[in-house]
Order: structure tokens, then C-alpha cells, then sequence
């Protein structure tokens, strides 16, 4: 685990998200109404669309492009679609937000992000 | 409660669709609150009923027909008593005992044991071969009866009798219809279409004995024969009863609760005892029974919803339609048709084709309609005449079909539907072919368009193959999907409409999401990405000086000023009044354009420059760089006024009548910035060469000689409709009033993503014309009304975003240890 505080939650806005530029690809930070905060890599598991520009609800986002809902805890696609993408441990401590994206390492080829992505393991 | 895990118990009586239908509404709204135990008096699992027809007919199997299998009650929990009559219930203890001696406790029961078959208790009825068209079983004895014998008799010329002659037919037998009245399915056809449809069924081979009553079945052990009343008689080996059914009270009746024809509930499904519900063929509800799957549906929701503990659903009875299962035969008959001195009659006959159409009128609205032979505009109909649509100004076309109305250029969607290959592609942003739709509703059993859209995506998108999907649902069921319920909650997260919401919305005041939430008892605790948006616009319209807008509740192309395209980038749109540009103007966009690196830079149809492809982070910069030219956002990524296109009018043009270019800039400018149910195109044409495109627009001003001529509901999108014309007007300050009259009434009425053209055609054009152009005090008031929102609306997005406004909205954040990205400022 490598944590890294990546900003004050009250950058991020309720319902709302950030994006987080890592070294091998964007990583959506999302805020829910009770100020839990998620992180999922910022590609949709069916056209690769940006999760972080969707609408959060309860524990989802809808991907803006096909409005796929995605769930924030695990990242699988929700409903009658299938699919999933990599979530990141995330935590709030004393108002900051650390994230740790050392799953997300790779080498730089990964950096295209077509590299399908695998999920993380239940729990 | 004395169950291990202390959960509720709920107990149903009755394993058929009603029933049913109600646990599965259930279980979406709370998947674990209750036990769940069900008692089935037939063998088999839940089936679809209404296609017995089609297995009789051997169009359909057995199993094609069942609903949910015994691992689908496992998977859920549910206990499933199969084969197991409940005989008594114990409203004392709370608890039922079936037959053979199973008991189960409940704290809620709900009843849902359908109707019998009505015998006609003759001489003779209880031989072997005498069945009623009910249940698999009797299907099965049927079809048995029509490998050994030859002669069948159906007494009963309604829908089901005719239905199960029709099968008993394709399965070889000879068969005559009995039926008491001299014209067949009297309650649901006139005499017209009665005689051509016994007419076409003869041709098949039936036979008919109208106005006949049955005296005695003969035979000894086994049926041989029917005698009549007046003496004739007629052979057969096979006797089908389908003179009607009956509610099946018995139980209900034998446990103390009140019943009349049915079991009496109120509108929200109880009956006499509190804890004990009752949807489906046994209820009787406001005085009416129900023996069509539609009401059955909505009973079952408005249970489920109380069942769950919501208590806001009410029942309020159900309009129904019919269609006969005979595949070949087009009938279609819905609402009152026989008509009075207060009715109007519209009558279509075409005898050599076979089709005849009757619309009854009242009021100049539909109250009944009867189609044989050319049913194809029977659904919209039946959606003309549950929504109480006036149809005066279509009144001439409407016989002829919704075609002729609107819809224009896309023609009939049901005949187009049926007549596509399996690869034919239905939904065109999601990719998704007939095939795979038809295949996901047998396959998973789907029903609504709702499921479709989940287990698809078809449909999911822009929405405009919505019309497509239903065609395919209804052709796949076998037409009942039209039955479906008339009112359309906004989303899973409520039971209520979208016109509800609204009037919740002003009636109660409530200025908030939160509010809404609260006083509508929303069931998510911030709603959807469906219900957000649409909350947000009807707030804002309702109030737009006190409601805060929520950001949050945008779709991003709203939230971030721009349509989001494939690969994440976004297009930018500056708003170019009239289409009049200059050449300072023209430098400014391409300066611009060079210095953030626009790939493509293309005209829009309406008139405007797109410059496509910018990435998200540049936007308020490049938002600065045209503010500082003198431009603002053109809105191209709004449900909000896009564009007045605009023709050179008299300025130029040897034909040009009026100044269409000035008059459009002036349109624009006071509309500007407007939010709408969804976007808001207008054009004006200098004269009737119509150069703008004024009539495929949802305001189009069309300039003549003495004036301006004012055009409404077009839509040049993706259902191409022309657009209905609404009035003249003499000078420029009445074009201005009544389009912002216009809008207005449209900002108001609609529901949010309704364009104005199915607006208009489910409203109907009398109704706009009553309220803009008869009424001209409401006239005024909605003027002002738009005015008067306008003054906050009319704040351009870009100078705030470029100031600074929700700068988190397109700054990523950079991470301590990681590579910047490039064009990326904090």
C-alpha cells in the first residue's frame, strides 16, 4: 500500500467527482451525499467512457456516454449489464483524502488505458 | 412473530400472474422484508395465461409460456406450495390451511385466486369432453380431444370462445361457435365488424349458430351432442364452455370478508380486513371487475407498494382494450362504443379490403373505438382517448391513422417493425438488432419497456427507437403489451408521473431536491441519474428565482457547457444571433480555434460554428478568449433554446417579404438562455419558399405579405413531423409575444426529454391553440411569466466559468508524485 493524500474532501462536491492524473491513467474520485468517497479508474467496462463527468447517485454513477451504472464499492456494472472496473482503496482522514493507486502500476505501456482492466478481488 | 429471522410473513393464495406480478413488484421494492410463501392450486409454476391461446393454437409451448420456474422462487427464498388448494383461512390466528393439511401463519395475506370458468349448468354439463378454456389442464384436454375426435362445439362467441374455436381449428377439428346473441363479441364490437369478422372466420371453416341457447349436453359417459332450445341439434365430441368467468370468492366469502360480484377492495388493494389484500380477476374495485391483464398489472404495483409500507399508491380503475389472439384476424375495440344523441359517429368501411374502422366521439374527444381488419393505429387510439385528448383539429385525418398526423417520413412503426429482418438495427446509438431484442423479451420473459431497456439497452439512450420497442414488445406478446399501464412513474425511484411531480412541485410549494424528495417519498435517498435532471428543470421552471440549480443534477454536457463526444473531449458552440456573422467575428472563432489545436471545425445545421474536440481543462480558457470577442455560449449542449435559424429575408432576397434575419436575431435574443423540457429549435423564413426550414421546427415563423404566419410542433429530428400551424400574427411585437407565449406553455406542460412534437400530439393542437391564441389574457400572463424568467436565466455560462465559476468542475487534481499532464493548470 502506498496512501497519498490527493486532496481535501471538500475539493471534491457532493454528488460530484474528481479526476485524479495518475501515471497510468485518469482515476475518478467520487463523493457521495454522506461524504464517503470512492475511486474507480475513470473508464466505463463498455465504451470506456468517463466515469467521473457521469451523474452519482447513492453508491453508482451513470457513465455519461451509454448510461451504464456502474457501482462505486466494486465497480461492476450494475442492472442487466456486465462488466467492471478497477477500484482503488480510498480513505478520508481529518478531512483529507488519500488514495492509494499502486494497484494501478503497470508498465508504461498501460498507459494507452486499452489494456482491459482487471477488477479487484471481493472485500 | 415467531419466525427464526423475525421478518414479517406474507402469505399468497393464487400462483398466476396477479399474484404474482404483485410479489415481484414486491421484491423490487424490498427484496428482503417479508417470508414469502406461496400457495398455487395448479401443479405447474407461474404461467402466462393470456398465451393459453396461442399453445392451443400450437403457435407457442408449455414452456415457452412459463413465467418463473421453481429454481426462480428457490434463488429468492420464496416457499412454493404447488398443487396445494387453500380451503380455509383463520383470520383469528392469522394463519391458512390448504387441503391436505398444510398450514402457513401470516401477518399479511394476499388473495389472488382469479375467476372460474362460468358452466351453464344444462342437462349433461358434467360428461366427459365438456371443458372450459381456463387453465394448462383444460388446454391439454383440448388438444387431446382433437388428436381422437372430430366434432367440437364452443358455446360462447366472445373473445375467448372464438380464440379457443380458432385453436381447436388449427388442431383439425370441426367446429361450430354457439352463441346466445345474434352478433359475436357483443360487448366489445359494433354489428358491422361482428358480421365481417363471422365473415372472414367462416371462410376459414367455422360454423356458426347465432342467437342459439343451449338446452342439454347429450352422451352417456362421453359428450356426443348439443341440443339447442329450439329443438336442433349438433354433433360433438368436444364441448368448450367460454361463456364467461367468475370471481372466485369462495374462500374469500368463507373467511368473512365482504364481497359482491368479486372480493371488495379499495384503491389501495385491502379488502374489509386490513391485513388482508386482493388484486387480480377475484376483485371488485369501485363497482368493476377486470378480466384483462392490464389492470392486473397496475393492482399489482399499488399492492406491492403498500405491501412494502410506501402508502402512496392508489388504484384507481383501468380503460382497457382488446385484441383477438387469432393470428390473422386485426381487431382491436377499446373505450364505449355504442353511442348516443350527445356522440358523433366516424366510420371507415372498405368492404373489398376487409377493413373497417369506427371512432366514437364525444366532446371532441374518443370514447370508443372498434378496427377490423387495419388495427395498426388501435394503440394510439386507445392513447388518445386514456389521456382525454381533443381532436378537432385532426379530425379529418383520423380515421386514416396517426401517419397521416404526424410522424411523417418514418410512416407506421408497427408494420416497419414486423416487416425487419433479425439484423435490422432498432437501436442506433446502443447498436442493438431486432433479433436481440426479440430474443431477451421470450427469453427473459420481459414485459415492460423498462426491462427491455435493461437487459438490452435499447431504447436506453436518445430514446427515439422507443416506438420500435414497443412494437416489438407488443408483437412478441402477442399484443397485450398496449395494455400497459397509462400512467409511466418518472423512474424506479418513484411511483409518480411526471405531471405528479409537477403539480406536487407548485401545489406544496417545495423549492428543493430534498423537498421533493421528502414530501413525494422518494425511495433512493438522492435519486437517479434519471429523476435528478428532471427534477432539476421542473424546479428551476417552476421557480426560477428561488430555486438554487444543481450542478449535480446536469448531465455533463449542461454541467461543463459543451456536448461530451466519443472520446471524452468536448465541442464548443458560440451563439451567432440570426446566423449573421462578421468577418472580425469569423477571425476571433478561427483564432481561436488555431490556438487550442481544434481538430475539426464544422457548421451545425443550424446555422452555428462547432469547434470540435477540445479537451475538458481548456474549455474556460478558450470560454475567456471568445467572451473577449463579443461571443457567449450558444447553448448546442442544452435543453434550452439552441438556434433561430433565419433566411436573408428582405434584405436581400427578390423574394424575401419580411425582414426574417432581424426578426430572428430579435427571437433569439429574448429567448436566449432559456431552459426547456428538452431543446427548443425556432427558424424564420422570409416567405414561403420556407429557405430557414421554418416547418420542421418547434417554433417556426413563416413571413407572407400581410404578416407572419406562426407554425408549432416541428421537429426535423429523428422522427421528421411537420409542423402544425398555429396562427397569423401582423406585426414583429406579436411574433415575440406568442413565441414567448409559446415556449412558455411548452416549459410548463411538457414533461422533461418531451419534445414539443409529441407534446403536441398527445395534448393535441386544440388545446395550445385554446390557451395562446383564443385566450389572450393567458396569453399575456405566460408572456410575462417567460419574461420575467428570463431576466435571471439570460446569465451567460461561459463569462462565469472563464471567471472562475465551479473551476473544480475542469481542473483534475495532480497527484503529489505524478507527472503533471500536459495542458493542465491548478
Amino acid at each position: 500500500m502506498s496512501w497519498l493524500a490527493i486532496c481535501p474532501l471538500e475539493d471534491i462536491p457532493p454528488l460530484g467527482a474528481r479526476v485524479v492524473a495518475s501515471p497510468n491513467g485518469d482515476i475518478a474520485v467520487f463523493r457521495a451525499a454522506d461524504d464517503r468517497v470512492f475511486a474507480l479508474r475513470d473508464q466505463c467496462p463498455h465504451k470506456g467512457g468517463p466515469l467521473s463527468q457521469g451523474i452519482v447517485h447513492g453508491e453508482r454513477v451513470t457513465c455519461p456516454l451509454h448510461n451504464w451504472v456502474i457501482d462505486l464499492q466494486s465497480g461492476e456494472a450494475t442492472g442487466a449489464d456486465s462488466g467492471c472496473t478497477h477500484a482503488f482503496p480510498i480513505r478520508v482522514t481529518d478531512g483529507q483524502v488519500w488514495l492509494d493507486f499502486s494497484g494501478a502500476t503497470g508498465d508504461a505501456a498501460d498507459d494507452t488505458a486499452e489494456v482491459p482492466v482487471a477488477c479487484r478481488e471481493a472485500g | 412473530m415467531d419466525t427464526a429471522n423475525d421478518k414479517p410473513r406474507l402469505v399468497l393464495i393464487g400462483n398466476g400472474m396477479a399474484g404474482m406480478r404483485t410479489v415481484e413488484e414486491l421484491l423490487k421494492l424490498t427484496p428482503d422484508m417479508y417470508d414469502i410463501t406461496v400457495f398455487g392450486a395448479e401443479p405447474w409454476g407461474n404461467y402466462n395465461r393470456i398465451m393459453l391461446s396461442p399453445v392451443l393454437a400450437s403457435e407457442k409451448t408449455v414452456d415457452e409460456i412459463m413465467l418463473n420456474d421453481d429454481a426462480w422462487y428457490a434463488e429468492r427464498g420464496i416457499t412454493l406450495h404447488k398443487g396445494r388448494r387453500i380451503e380455509r383461512i383463520d383470520r383469528v390466528n392469522r394463519r391458512v390451511i390448504a387441503e391436505d393439511g398444510t398450514e402457513a401463519p401470516y401477518d399479511r395475506l394476499l388473495l389472488a385466486t382469479g375467476s372460474d370458468p362460468v358452466m351453464i349448468p344444462v342437462p349433461g354439463h358434467e360428461l366427459e369432453g365438456v371443458v372450459a378454456f381456463r387453465d394448462i389442464h383444460d388446454v391439454d384436454a383440448m388438444l387431446a380431444a382433437s388428436r381422437a375426435h372430430q366434432h367440437a362445439v364452443v358455446i360462447g362467441g366472445g373473445l375467448l370462445g372464438l380464440e379457443a374455436a380458432n385453436g381447436l381449428m388449427r388442431q383439425g377439428m370441426e367446429v361450430t361457435v354457439v352463441h346466445l346473441m345474434d352478433h359475436l363479441m357483443e360487448r366489445q364490437l359494433d354489428a358491422e365488424a361482428a358480421g365481417m369478422l363471422r365473415g372472414s372466420l367462416e371462410e376459414r371453416g367455422m360454423r356458426f349458430r347465432m342467437a342459439h341457447q343451449t338446452e342439454a349436453i347429450l352422451g352417456e359417459d362421453r359428450v356426443t351432442g348439443v341440443r339447442f332450445t329450439d329443438g336442433s341439434e349438433v354433433e360433438a365430441d368436444l364441448v368448450v364452455m367460454a361463456v364467461g368467468i367468475r370471481p372466485n370468492t369462495a374462500l374469500a366469502e368463507s373467511a368473512g370478508l365482504h364481497c359482491e360480484r368479486g372480493v371488495v377492495v379499495n384503491d389501495t388493494m385491502q379488502t374489509y380486513d386490513p391485513s388482508i389484500y386482493a388484486v387480480g380477476e377475484c376483485v371488485q374495485h369501485r363497482g368493476a371487475t377486470y378480466g384483462l391483464v392490464a389492470p392486473l398489472w397496475e393492482q399489482a404495483k399499488v399492492c406491492a407498494n403498500h405491501l412494502a409500507e410506501y402508502g402512496i399508491g392508489r388504484y384507481e380503475g383501468s380503460m382497457t382494450s382488446t385484441k383477438l389472439k387469432v393470428t390473422g384476424i386485426d381487431l382491436f375495440s377499446a373505450g364505449d362504443f355504442t353511442g348516443d344523441e350527445t356522440t358523433e359517429d366516424l366510420v371507415f368501411k372498405d368492404a373489398a379490403r376487409g377493413v373497417y374502422k369506427r371512432l366514437v366521439l364525444k366532446d371532441n374527444r374518443i370514447q370508443g373505438a372498434v378496427l377490423y381488419g387495419d388495427t395498426l393505429d388501435g394503440s394510439w387510439y386507445f392513447q388518445l382517448m386514456r389521456d382525454g385528448t381533443p381532436v378537432a383539429d385532426i379530425r379529418e385525418n383520423l380515421l386514416f391513422g396517426q401517419a397521416h398526423i404526424g410522424d411523417s417520413g418514418h410512416g407506421d412503426e408497427a408494420s416497419r417493425v414486423a416487416a425487419m429482418p433479425d439484423n435490422a438495427e432498432i437501436c442506433g446509438c446502443n447498436g442493438v438488432c431486432k433479433g436481440e431484442i426479440v430474443q431477451a423479451i421470450s427469453e427473459h420473459k420481459l414485459f415492460t419497456l423498462e426491462d427491455v431497456r435493461a437487459h438490452t439497452k435499447a431504447s436506453n439512450s436518445c430514446g427515439s427507437c422507443t416506438g420500435l420497442v414497443e412494437s416489438l414488445l407488443a408483437t412478441t406478446l402477442g399484443g397485450d403489451y398496449s395494455d400497459a399501464p397509462a400512467k409511466k412513474p418518472v423512474c424506479a425511484c418513484t411511483d409518480h408521473s411526471h405531471d405528479e411531480v409537477r403539480a406536487a412541485i407548485t401545489r406544496d410549494g417545495l423549492k428543493t431536491m430534498d423537498a421533493v424528495f421528502e414530501a413525494l417519498d422518494w425511495k433512493t435517498p438522492n435519486g437517479c441519474h434519471v429523476c435528478r435532471p428532471a427534477l432539476n428543470y421542473y424546479l428551476l421552471a417552476a421557480w426560477p428565482k428561488d430555486y438554487q440549480d444543481d450542478a449535480q443534477s446536469r448531465f455533463i454536457n449542461e454541467r461543463a457547457h459543451g456536448n461530451i463526444q466519443k472520446d471524452g473531449t468536448y465541442s464548443v458552440v458560440p451563439r451567432i444571433w440570426g446566423g449573421v456573422t462578421t468577418p472580425a467575428e469569423l477571425r476571433a472563432i478561427a483564432e481561436v480555434a488555431e490556438r487550442y489545436q481544434v481538430p475539426t471545425v464544422k457548421f451545425t445545421g443550424g446555422q452555428r460554428i462547432d469547434l470540435l474536440g477540445v479537451k475538458k481543462a481548456d474549455l474556460p480558457a478558450m470560454w475567456r478568449d471568445l467572451g473577449d470577442a463579443g461571443f457567449v455560449s450558444g447553448h448546442a449542449y442544452g435543453k434550452a433554446l439552441r438556434t433561430v435559424k433565419t433566411c436573408v429575408g428582405s434584405e436581400w432576397c427578390r423574394f424575401g417579404t419580411q425582414d426574417s434575419t432581424g426578426l430572428g436575431i430579435q427571437l433569439e435574443r429574448m429567448s436566449w438562455g432559456s431552459w426547456t423540457p428538452h431543446k427548443f429549435k425556432m427558424a424564420v423564413s422570409g416567405c414561403p419558399r420556407n429557405c430557414a426550414e421554418a416547418t420542421i421546427k418547434d417554433l417556426g415563423v413563416v413571413c407572407v405579405d400581410s404578416g407572419y404566419e406562426l407554425h408549432v410542433g416541428g421537429n426535423g429530428g429523428v422522427k421528421v413531423r411537420a409542423t402544425d400551424f398555429l396562427c397569423k400574427v401582423e406585426t414583429e411585437a406579436e411574433v415575440l409575444e406568442y413565441a414567448g407565449a409559446f415556449m412558455q406553455f411548452y416549459r410548463e406542460d411538457a414533461r422533461y426529454l418531451e419534445r414539443t412534437a409529441p407534446w403536441i400530439e398527445r395534448v393535441g393542437l386544440t388545446r395550445v391553440k385554446e390557451r395562446l391564441v383564443d385566450d389572450a389574457e393567458n396569453r399575456a400572463a405566460l408572456y410575462a411569466r417567460f419574461l420575467e424568467s428570463q431576466e435571471v436565466a439570460q446569465v451567460d455560462p461561459w463569462a462565469e466559468r472563464a471567471a472562475g465559476h465551479a473551476a473544480h468542475e475542469f481542473i483534475p487534481i495532480t497527484p503529489v508524485d505524478a507527472p503533471p499532464r500536459q495542458g493542465v493548470s491548478a
